[in-house]
C-alpha cells in the first residue's frame, strides 16, 4: 500500500484511501510519541529542508519535530535574512539548496500555487505547509485525526467551519477532506467572508452562528486574517466578535456539547473567547499534539516514494 | 505445496515450546513475552495462552512489537510497509525478554526487533523463540534459542505458517 501522489500539494489531489492511510499511519506514530524514547530511525538517510517564506510558529515547529522524531536531517530556511531579499528567484533558491543533496522540501509561501509550481521544476518530494489562500493540507489532516480521535470516525459527522472562510486555506483543505470522507460541512460567517458559489464544493452555507452551532458536532473556529484583507470586510473587530464570536454564553444556550477546534493562532476575544478556548470542550491543544504524528505519517509515506519523485 | 506440520503437530510443538520456556524461566517473575507483528503474534498468543494454563497464578507481561519503522530496507524494498500496532505497556528495563516470531529466515526482522526493543528500556537479556528456523539462509549472525522445527530450504522456496485465527486452518506449508 502506498499513497497515490508523489507530493502533498493539497487535499484536493488525495483519494479517500490516501487520507485513510495517512490517518492510520499517524495512529502508530502517535503511539511512538507516547514512548519513553520518542524517536524511530526510519528516515535517517533522508534530508529535509523547511522552506518558510511566511511566518509560522506551530507548523514550522511541528514539522521540525516530526522530522527529528523520524531521525531525518533537517535544515531550516526563512525568507527574512536570506538571499531572497537580494532578488533570488524561488526556483534558484530551491535548486541551490537541493544541489546540496536534499531529498524533501516542506514549503510555506504566501503565493497560492507556489508548491505546485515548484513541483514541476525541481527533483524532490514537496509537502505544502500552506500556500496563500489555497490549501494547508497537513492542518486539515490533523484536524481530521483529532475529530476521529474524539468522535470515533468522520463519516456522517457534522462539522462547522466558522469565520473567515474567504482567506482561510485551512477552510478549503478541511472542506475537501471532510467531504471526501463523508462528513457533512457547513461554512458560517459574515457574507463578505464567504466566497460566492462555495456550495459547489458540497457544503451548506449559513450566516447564523447560533443556528450552525446547534446543528454541528464539531465547530472549527477560524482565525480572522486581517493581514490578508486589503479592504475592510466588516466594520470593527468588536462588531465581528458580537455577531460571529464564539463564547461560553452562546455554547451554554445549546442543549449539547459541541467540540471546539481552532487551527491557531487564536485572536482571543475576537473569533473565540478565552472561556471557550481553555474549556474542556476545546481540543485545540490535542490538535497541536496530533500535528506531529500526522506530519510524521505524511513524511514517512512520501519518503517511501522518494525514488519515484526523483524520476 | 508441501505440508510440513499439520494441526496436531503444531499444537504439540507449541506445548513443547511453552514447557521449554518454563524450564528456563520457572516462575516468569522477571520474564516478559513479546510477539512480533504481523505474523509472530499468532504464535505468541498461543504460547502466552498455554503458559497461563501452566502457571495460573503468574502474571506474565505480554506485548506486541511492530518493527516497520526500524527496517533496514525502507528505501530499497520498493513496497512500503504499513505499520501495525505496537502494544507494550510496561518497561523492559532489567527484564528477561523472550522475542517470538513465526519464521526465522534472513535474521533482518529480528535485527530490527532488537533495535526497537531497546526503545522500551534495557532488558537484562533477550532470547529468541521461533516456530520455523530456515537454516543456511541467514544474512546476519542471529540464532534462535527455542525452535519448533528446523527446515532446510533454498531461497526460491517459501515457508508459510497458517493460523486458524487468520487463515482458517493451522498448518505449516512449504511453497516451491
Amino acid at each position: 500500500m502506498s499513497l497515490s501522489v508523489k507530493h502533498l500539494l493539497g487535499i484536493k489531489d488525495l483519494t479517500p484511501g490516501d487520507i485513510d492511510l495517512i490517518l492510520r499511519t499517524a495512529d502508530q506514530f502517535k503511539d511512538v510519541l507516547q514512548r519513553p524514547i520518542k524517536k524511530v530511525p526510519t528516515l535517517r538517510d533522508t534530508t529535509i529542508v523547511n522552506l518558510f517564506y511566511e511566518n509560522s510558529t506551530r507548523t514550522r515547529i511541528s514539522f521540525e519535530l516530526a522530522e527529528k522524531r523520524l531521525s531525518a536531517d533537517t535544515i531550516n530556511f526563512t525568507a527574512s535574512g536570506s538571499s531572497v531579499s537580494k532578488g533570488e528567484t524561488l526556483i534558484d533558491t530551491v535548486n541551490n539548496i537541493l544541489s546540496m543533496k536534499v531529498d524533501m522540501v516542506v514549503m510555506r509561501h504566501s503565493a497560492s500555487g507556489a508548491p505546485h509550481f515548484l513541483a514541476q521544476h525541481i527533483n524532490a518530494a514537496i509537502v505544502n505547509a500552506g500556500d496563500g489562500i489555497n490549501e494547508h493540507p497537513t492542518q486539515a489532516l490533523l484536524d481530521a485525526f483529532s475529530i476521529r480521535e474524539r468522535l470515533g470516525s468522520l463519516a456522517g459527522k457534522k462539522v462547522a467551519l466558522l469565520g473567515d472562510i474567504m482567506h482561510s486555506r485551512v477552510a478549503l483543505s478541511n472542506i475537501y477532506l471532510l467531504t471526501k470522507m463523508g462528513a457533512e460541512v457547513t461554512v458560517c460567517g459574515p457574507p463578505t467572508l464567504i466566497p460566492r458559489h462555495i456550495e459547489k464544493l458540497g457544503v451548506r452555507v449559513s450566516y447564523n452562528v447560533h443556528e450552525t452551532l446547534a446543528w454541528c458536532d464539531v465547530a472549527n473556529v477560524l482565525r480572522i486574517q486581517l493581514e490578508r484583507q486589503n479592504k475592510p470586510l466588516f466594520s470593527t473587530l468588536r462588531e465581528y466578535s458580537l455577531y460571529y464570536g464564539v463564547n461560553k454564553t452562546l455554547l451554554d444556550s445549546l442543549d449539547k456539547e459541541v467540540v471546539i477546534m481552532h487551527p491557531g493562532p487564536i485572536n482571543r476575544g475576537v473569533e473565540l473567547n478565552s472561556d471557550v478556548a481553555d474549556s474542556k470542550q476545546s481540543i485545540i491543544l490535542d490538535q497541536v499534539q496530533n500535528g506531529v504524528a500526522v506530519r510524521m505519517a505524511v513524511l514517512y509515506l512520501l519518503a517511501g516514494k522518494k525514488e519515484e519523485a526523483l524520476n | 505445496m508441501k505440508s510440513l506440520f499439520n494441526q496436531q503437530q503444531l499444537q504439540i510443538t507449541i506445548e513443547r515450546l511453552a514447557h521449554q520456556l518454563l524450564e528456563n524461566h520457572v516462575d516468569f517473575s522477571a520474564t516478559v513475552l513479546i510477539g512480533l507483528q504481523p505474523r509472530g503474534i499468532y504464535l505468541s498468543d498461543r504460547i502466552h495462552h498455554k503458559l497461563k494454563t501452566l502457571l495460573p497464578a503468574a502474571q506474565i507481561p505480554y506485548g506486541k512489537l511492530d518493527i516497520t519503522f526500524y527496517r533496514d530496507d525502507f528505501n530499497t524494498s520498493g513496497e512500503l510497509h504499513i505499520a501495525k500496532e505496537t502494544d507494550i505497556n510496561f518497561s523492559l528495563e532489567n527484564k528477561k525478554v523472550v522475542l517470538v516470531d513465526d519464521v526465522l529466515y534472513t535474521g533482518r526482522t529480528i535485527r530490527a526487533g532488537l533495535d526497537a526493543l531497546l526503545d522500551f528500556g534495557r532488558p537484562e537479556s533477550v532470547e529468541l523463540l521461533v516456530l520455523i528456523d530456515r537454516r543456511f539462509s541467514r544474512e546476519l549472525p542471529i540464532q534462535p534459542d527455542y525452535v519448533g522445527m528446523t527446515v532446510d530450504s533454498v531461497a526460491a522456496q517459501k515457508v508459510r505458517v497458517l493460523w486458524q485465527e487468520k487463515d482458517e486452518k493451522d498448518e505449516v506449508v512449504m511453497l516451491d
